[in-house]
């Protein structure tokens, strides 16, 4: 049965998440301290918008969608920090023009805000995450699981976030056994927020991780290695969004060896039963005459 | 433009010329001010104050310790991420600390209203600043025999006799430990253990009576270390365990970049800027640590507070005079390129900067059980904890402008009381009978 028009465009994953986020900002702006800046999150978000619109007509896209860049817009304000706006700005047409160049069959590989993040992690001295800001408050970690699961039930992709925390949560809980550590001490580090808003607004982005259920385990399992290793051995403390941009290209890998359908925000689920999905069926050239491209 | 921020930007601009003439008269830098109140030096209780100066991996850690037992038993175990030598151990004067702490206290700065029949010219005239007493990072008493793990080297430090130890087991470590007379708490074993298996050392210091005696200084000057690392951190855990109740650090961040903030605890600002009652004045430092307790409780006992995040090469209002480039190499601060007796601020355009952060924490094993890890981040913008008196105008005034003005000391009163019991907690009749005995009575 259709739903009502009001119904399914709040069902609509990305109108859910754009509301998520939004309410993270909010928090981010108003309570957090050193946390988002006026000006640069404007930029952020008006050059996210601006290069996609850009891009869609050098594209010659038939649609302008402007919601995911304003997601990406909204992500590179709640985790990017800078000491001079026009970085912000320069991350909003990083991340989208990635999108846009940056793809292989028709999908892109890296998620926008974090590859944009990470490329200014590395070209520019001026840059920062701040993993602590969030803190470890219960409250706030209810918050983000209760947004993140209605966006990604919406979504229909909620097993790559449960994959990675479950990955993270065993990798520091071995940790914490190895070196003899009270368990209050992983404890402490998955209650992080930052952690949270990573497994279930980044690493989750339906469009860049892999179609199949088994590949997005792989991967899941695989950001939450690098991240420990670069977070422990290589000291590093945007270790999260280091590990995700550096193995997202491995989904092209993951892909091919075990096909699945491709995700689209705008296809209604009904259209791909799961059985057929889970068979292996290559279903890209379907996908494509759905129109759902650069979305 | 409100009148309180007209008001505050003249007290600016006000401050920029007396520090302005204060520059130009060379070794008047000393006039920032002068002191109307001192908060007791033992405002926290169980504190220590430790110095990070970091430069890329390049990392001086500076521990001062006001340790009041018998310099016999004092010991101190850190551990340190790589095997240190001999010229990267050092002892810093207690003052130099001291001055950085001064620097970067919590201020209280105080108005005078102008006569409100002429025309508005607020000056700072004082300051205060709340001061702190350190105590050790994690200590053991002496008795015992030798057995056990690498001694990798000894070194003599002034009036400290310094080992170098690696282990590969924990139970090994504390053998030697306690059989040297380090007197290691219950439930430090494990701490050990995991610091082991992460490929620490550990630098452990004890006092060389003969040679303090010799040096003569009359008290245990702080230890600093200097290493290479990757690892921006600072190891409490040694000293939670078994620990009575919460303790107080306070860190001296100096960066070359900017501000410093922890990344597995929230970095929280202090409440700043804020009106507060005249009799503050008489009382900073029960203030500023009734204000610091309430922020502790606020944030659950789950973040650290920036108390002060500056450029070095000025301060306004400044709370001590300024500190100078060999202050600043003393404390590890060596990326700065000279080590002359001027004061830092006083440098051309140009050349290596120093930022510095002051963060403050009280932590406890249950609310703190991980290791504090620091990033430096880009970020200059300035923060200080300063606290305001403003002094009503008590003379004659019979313009009509002097009736709106009285009206309006109501008002201001009111807010600063409130303000006072919301930093403080303190009871609300109590602060109004305070006021009202300082001449500042809100009907």
């Amino acid at each position: 049965m259709p739903m009502p028009g009001r119904l399914r465009f709040l069902a609509e994953a990305r109108h859910l998440q754009i509301a998520a986020l939004s309410v993270l900002f909010a928090i981010n702006f108003l309570f957090i301290d050193f946390g988002a800046k006026p000006l640069a999150s404007a930029l952020a978000i008006a050059t996210s918008l601006a290069t996609q619109a850009a891009c869609a007509w050098w594209f010659g896209l038939k649609h302008l969608d402007l919601r995911s860049p304003l997601i990406t817009g909204l992500s590179l304000s709640l985790l990017l920090r800078a000491d001079e706006p026009w970085l912000h700005a320069l991350a909003g047409v990083l991340a989208i023009l990635s999108k846009f160049v940056i793809r292989h069959d028709d999908k892109h590989v890296f998620n926008p805000a974090g590859f944009a993040i990470v490329a200014l992690l590395f070209l520019s001295d001026h840059v920062w995450i701040s993993p602590g800001q969030w803190g470890t408050g219960v409250w706030f970690a209810a918050l983000v699981a209760f947004a993140a699961i209605l966006v990604l039930r919406a979504a229909r992709r909620p097993d790559i976030a449960i994959f990675f925390l479950t990955s993270h949560a065993a990798l520091l809980i071995a940790r914490a056994l190895w070196l003899g550590d009270s368990l209050a001490i992983p404890l402490h580090q998955l209650q992080s927020g930052s952690l949270l808003i990573f497994a279930f607004f980044m690493i989750s982005d339906p469009r860049t991780s892999p179609d199949a259920r088994l590949g997005r385990f792989i991967f899941a399992f695989a950001v939450a290695l690098a991240a420990h290793w670069l977070a422990f051995s290589m000291q590093m403390r945007p270790a999260l969004y280091i590990a995700l941009i550096a193995l997202s290209p491995f989904t092209l890998l993951i892909d091919h060896i075990l096909p699945a359908r491709r995700f689209a925000w705008t296809v209604p689920v009904e259209r791909f039963p799961m059985r057929k999905a889970l068979q292996g069926f290559r279903l890209s050239h379907f996908l494509r005459k759905t129109g759902a491209h650069f979305s | 433009m409100t009148r309180k921020t007209a008001s505050r930007l003249k007290a600016g601009v006000a401050a920029g010329a007396l520090l302005a003439l204060a520059a130009l008269a060379g070794p008047a830098w000393a006039f920032c001010g002068f002191y109307v109140a001192q908060a007791d030096a033992k405002l926290f209780n169980k504190s220590s104050k430790v110095v990070l100066a970091r430069d890329g991996q390049k990392t001086a850690i500076t521990m001062a310790n006001d340790y009041q037992g018998d310099v016999k038993e004092f010991a101190v175990v850190i551990p340190v991420p790589t095997f240190i030598e001999r010229k990267q151990i050092g002892v810093v004067d207690m003052p130099t600390i001291d001055h950085l702490d001064a620097f970067t206290a919590p201020r209280l700065v105080e108005y005078h209203d102008d006569d409100p029949c002429a025309p508005r010219q607020p000056m700072p005239v004082a300051m205060a600043r709340s001061g702190f007493s350190p105590h050790l990072l994690a200590y053991a008493d002496a008795s015992g025999r030798y057995r056990g793990v690498t001694i990798e080297a000894t070194y003599d430090v002034g009036e400290y006799d310094v080992s170098i130890l690696s282990a590969r087991e924990s139970d090994g470590l504390v053998n030697w430990l306690t059989d040297n007379g380090y007197r290691i708490p219950a439930g430090a074993e494990a701490v050990l253990g995991s610091y082991i298996k992460q490929n620490m050392r550990f630098f452990v210091a004890k006092v060389n009576l003969d040679r303090m005696n010799l040096i003569g200084a009359g008290y245990l000057r702080p230890l600093q270390v200097r290493y290479d690392t990757a690892k921006f951190m600072l190891p409490l855990r040694l000293g939670t365990v078994n620990a009575d109740g919460p303790q107080d650090l306070i860190i001296y961040a100096l960066t070359r970049n900017g501000r410093v903030e922890i990344t597995n605890y929230r970095t929280v600002k202090l409440p700043t800027d804020v009106d507060v009652p005249l009799y503050v004045k008489d009382e900073f430092g029960k203030f500023y640590k009734a204000l610091f307790e309430r922020a502790v409780a606020r944030e659950n006992m789950r973040a650290v507070f920036v108390e002060y995040a500056w450029d070095m090469g000025w301060c306004d209002p400044c709370a001590a005079k300024p500190m100078t480039f060999r202050e600043l190499v003393e404390l590890g601060a060596r990326w700065i390129e000279t080590d002359e007796d001027v004061p830092f601020g006083l440098r051309g355009a140009g050349g290596a900067g120093a930022f510095v952060t002051r963060l403050h924490v009280r932590y406890d094993a249950a609310h703190f059980p991980e290791d504090l890890v620091f990033m430096e981040t880009h970020d200059r913008e300035n923060f200080q904890g300063r606290y305001v008196l403003r002094h009503p105008w008590r003379g004659n005034a019979t313009c009509p402008a002097a009736d709106a003005y009285r009206a309006s000391l109501q008002a201001r009163f009111r807010l600063q009381a409130h303000n006072l019991s919301f930093l403080t907690g303190w009871d609300a009749k109590d602060i109004a009978t305070r006021m009202e005995a300082a001449g500042q009575r809100a009907r």
